[in-house]
C-alpha cells in the first residue's frame, strides 16, 4: 500500500520496519483481544475437555472410553444418531438443488428467502413445540389425513417427529447455502452451452453439477455436522430414551444428571469425532468429482 | 422462458414448486397452531378451538416468571451485542486491511466456533466457565454465548470493510487526521450499515441460541428460549395455551427482530457470509 512510508519505517527502525513490511503493525493488533477471546473460551476449553476425558472418575486413563464402547446403552446412540443425521443431510441437500435452480430465475427470490430464514431464526426449541401442537393426534395435520380416509398417524415422541424437524429447521439452511453457490455461477457458462444446443439435463450435469460439486460438498458437511448435534428436537420431540437417544442425550445425561465432566467430555470428544471423520470422508469424496478450478462460491 | 416447453419439464418445474408451497405452507399452519391454541379456550377435536380468550398469556406470564426470563435475555444480548461488537469489528479491520502472515491461520481460528456445532464444545466450555465460578449465572451465559458471536461479526464484517476503498483512509491521513479522528469521522460513518447488519444479525442468533444458554444457565440466568424448553419438556404440569402463549412471546421477540434485520441484509446472508470464506 504505502511502500515509501514502510520504506522509510525500515531504514529508522529495523525490526518495526521488518515487521510493516509483513503487514504487523498497529492495525494487526487490532485482531488481538478477539484471538485472544476465542483462544481462551474455546481452543482452551476444547483441550481441556479432550484431556478431561482421559481423566476418569475411576480407572484407567482409557476408562471412560471403554465404558463408552463396551454399554450399549451408550455406544447405541452413535447409531441412532447417523439413522437420523445421513437421512436428513441427504434429504435437505439433495431437494435443495432442483429447488434452488427454479428459485434461481425467480424474480421475488428475496420474498421466498425470506419466508425461508423464520424457520431458521425460529430455533429447534420452537419448532419442537409447534410440531408437537400440529403434527399431534389432534393436530391439523392428522386431521386433513383423516378426511381422506388416512387413518391418525403418530408422528410425534418417534423417529418420525425428529426427522420432520430437522428436515423444517434444516431445509431452509441448506436451501439458502445452495442457493447462494448456485447465484456465484456466471449464468453466460450456461447460456453457451445452450446455444450449442444443451439440453437443460446436459447443462446440469455438465456444466452446473461439477461447478457446484464444491458448495455441495460443503453443505454436506455443515448440514451434516448440524443434524449430528441434535439435541432439543430429539427431548422433545422423539423418544429420549428410545429410538431417538442420539449421542448428546448421552452427553448431557452424562454432565447434568451424573456430573461426570470426565465421561461427558469423553462422550463430547467421541461426538466430535464421528463430526470429523464424515467431513473428511466428504471432503476427500469431492476430489472424485471436482476437476479444475471453480469459483463456486460468491465471496 | 419459452411456451413449447417439453411436459416432462414442465412437471418437473410443478413438481418443484408444489414442494416448495407444501413446505411452505406446513410451516405457516405450524405456526398458525401454536398462535390459534395460545388464543383458544378448549380445542379438543376440532379443527379450532370451542372460544377464544387471552388469559394464556396472564398465566403464562405469571407461571413462568416472565418479566424476569425477558429482564435477563435482554441483559445477555445486549451484553452480547456490545461486547461481540467491541472485539469483532476491530479485528475485523485488522484481517480486511492487512495480509499478514499465518493470516488464513486466523481466519480459521474464527470459522471453527461456527463451523462446530455449539453442542460438541458447549459441554468442555460449561465445565470450563463453572470452575471458574461463571456457570450457573448471567455472567457465564454472556461469556458462552459471545464464543459464536464474535467471530461470526468478525466474518460478517471482514468482506464489509474490504469493499470500502482504502484510498478514503489514505486521503482523510493526507488532510492530517489521526488515528482517533479517522475513525471517528471517517471509519465509523462507513461502517455504521455493515455493524448495525451484522449486529442485529448477533440479536437474532443470541435469542434463539439455545445449547449454550442451556448449558450454562442456571435457574436465575435463563433466557426466554430456555424457559421454553424447559415448559415443554415438562408439559403436562401446565396448560399446554399456557406453553403456546409463551412461544407466541418468543416467536414474537425473535421475528421482530428478524424483521428489521432483514430492511438492512439479504436473507441469504444470515447462513451464507460466514460460511463463503470456506469456500474462498
Amino acid at each position: 500500500m504505502s511502500e515509501s512510508a514502510t520504506d522509510t519505517a525500515a531504514n529508522s527502525t529495523p525490526l518495526r520496519g521488518r515487521l510493516a513490511l509483513s503487514d504487523l503493525d498497529g492495525v494487526t493488533l487490532l485482531a488481538l483481544p478477539a484471538m485472544l477471546f476465542v483462544v481462551t473460551l474455546f481452543i482452551y476449553p476444547f483441550a481441556y475437555g479432550f484431556v478431561l476425558s482421559f481423566q476418569p472418575k475411576t480407572g484407567n486413563w482409557l476408562a471412560n472410553y471403554t465404558k463408552f464402547f463396551s454399554d450399549p446403552f451408550l455406544y447405541d446412540t452413535i447409531e441412532a444418531t447417523f439413522r437420523l443425521a445421513i437421512p436428513a443431510t441427504l434429504i435437505n441437500v439433495l431437494l435443495s438443488v432442483p429447488v434452488a435452480l427454479r428459485v434461481r430465475r425467480m424474480r421475488r427470490r428475496r420474498l421466498l428467502t425470506a419466508i425461508l430464514v423464520i424457520p431458521i431464526t425460529l430455533g429447534t426449541v420452537l419448532i419442537a413445540e409447534g410440531l408437537l401442537t400440529y403434527l399431534g393426534p389432534q393436530g391439523w395435520f392428522n386431521r386433513v389425513l383423516l378426511m381422506f380416509g388416512v387413518g391418525p398417524v403418530r408422528l410425534v415422541h418417534n423417529y418420525t417427529g425428529v426427522m420432520l424437524s430437522l428436515i423444517l429447521s434444516g431445509f431452509p439452511f441448506t436451501f439458502l447455502l445452495t442457493l447462494s453457490y448456485l447465484t456465484g455461477i456466471d449464468p453466460s457458462l450456461e447460456q453457451a452451452a445452450s446455444t450449442l444446443g444443451a439440453k437443460a439435463r446436459a447443462r446440469f450435469v455438465h456444466i452446473l453439477l461439477p461447478l457446484l460439486a464444491q458448495g455441495l460438498a460443503i453443505n454436506l458437511c455443515l448440514s451434516f455436522v448440524q443434524t449430528f448435534s441434535v439435541f432439543p428436537s430429539a427431548v422433545l420431540l422423539g423418544a429420549p430414551s428410545g429410538d431417538t437417544r442420539v449421542i448428546s442425550i448421552a452427553a448431557y445425561q452424562a454432565a447434568y444428571e451424573q456430573y461426570d465432566s470426565s465421561m461427558a467430555s469423553a462422550i463430547a470428544m467421541i461426538m466430535g469425532f464421528c463430526q470429523l471423520v464424515v467431513v473428511v470422508l466428504i471432503l476427500s469424496g469431492r476430489s472424485l468429482v471436482y476437476r479444475g478450478a471453480t469459483g463456486g462460491g460468491k465471496g | 422462458m419459452t411456451t413449447d416447453r417439453p411436459v416432462g419439464e414442465r412437471l418437473w418445474a410443478i413438481g418443484i414448486w408444489a414442494l416448495v408451497v407444501f413446505f411452505v405452507l406446513n410451516f405457516t399452519a405450524m405456526v398458525a397452531a401454536v398462535v390459534i391454541n395460545s388464543f383458544g379456550t378448549r380445542w379438543f377435536n376440532a379443527w379450532l378451538p370451542a372460544g377464544f380468550t387471552t388469559r394464556w398469556y396472564e398465566s403464562a406470564w405469571n407461571e413462568f416468571q416472565l418479566y424476569d426470563v425477558l429482564i435477563v435475555t435482554f441483559e445477555v444480548v445486549g451484553a452480547v451485542i456490545l461486547l461481540s461488537g467491541l472485539l469483532g469489528v476491530p479485528a475485523a479491520y485488522a484481517l480486511a486491511r492487512r495480509n499478514f502472515p499465518g493470516k488464513q491461520l486466523v481466519i480459521l481460528l474464527f470459522l471453527l466456533p461456527m463451523l462446530i456445532p455449539p453442542i460438541t464444545f458447549g459441554i468442555p466450555l460449561a465445565t470450563v466457565l463453572y470452575q471458574a465460578h461463571f456457570g450457573g449465572n448471567v455472567s457465564g451465559v454472556i461469556l458462552a454465548n459471545l464464543v459464536p458471536s464474535v467471530p461470526f461479526v468478525v466474518l460478517v464484517m471482514m468482506p464489509f470493510i474490504e469493499q470500502i476503498d482504502p484510498r478514503i483512509e489514505a486521503a482523510a491521513r493526507v488532510f492530517g487526521a489521526g488515528t482517533g479522528r479517522l475513525f471517528v469521522h471517517v471509519l465509523l460513518p462507513l461502517l455504521t450499515p455493515g455493524i448495525l447488519a451484522a449486529l442485529l444479525l448477533v440479536l437474532v442468533r443470541t435469542i434463539a441460541m439455545f445449547e449454550l444458554t442451556f448449558f450454562t444457565a442456571g435457574p436465575e440466568s435463563q433466557t426466554l428460549v430456555v424457559a421454553l424448553y424447559y415448559a415443554v419438556y415438562a408439559a403436562g404440569v401446565r396448560a399446554g395455551q399456557s406453553i403456546d402463549a409463551m412461544a407466541v412471546i418468543y416467536m414474537f421477540t425473535t421475528l421482530v427482530w428478524l424483521l428489521i434485520a432483514l430492511r438492512f441484509v439479504d436473507p441469504t446472508q444470515i447462513v451464507t457470509r460466514a460460511k463463503n470464506e470456506t469456500a474462498a
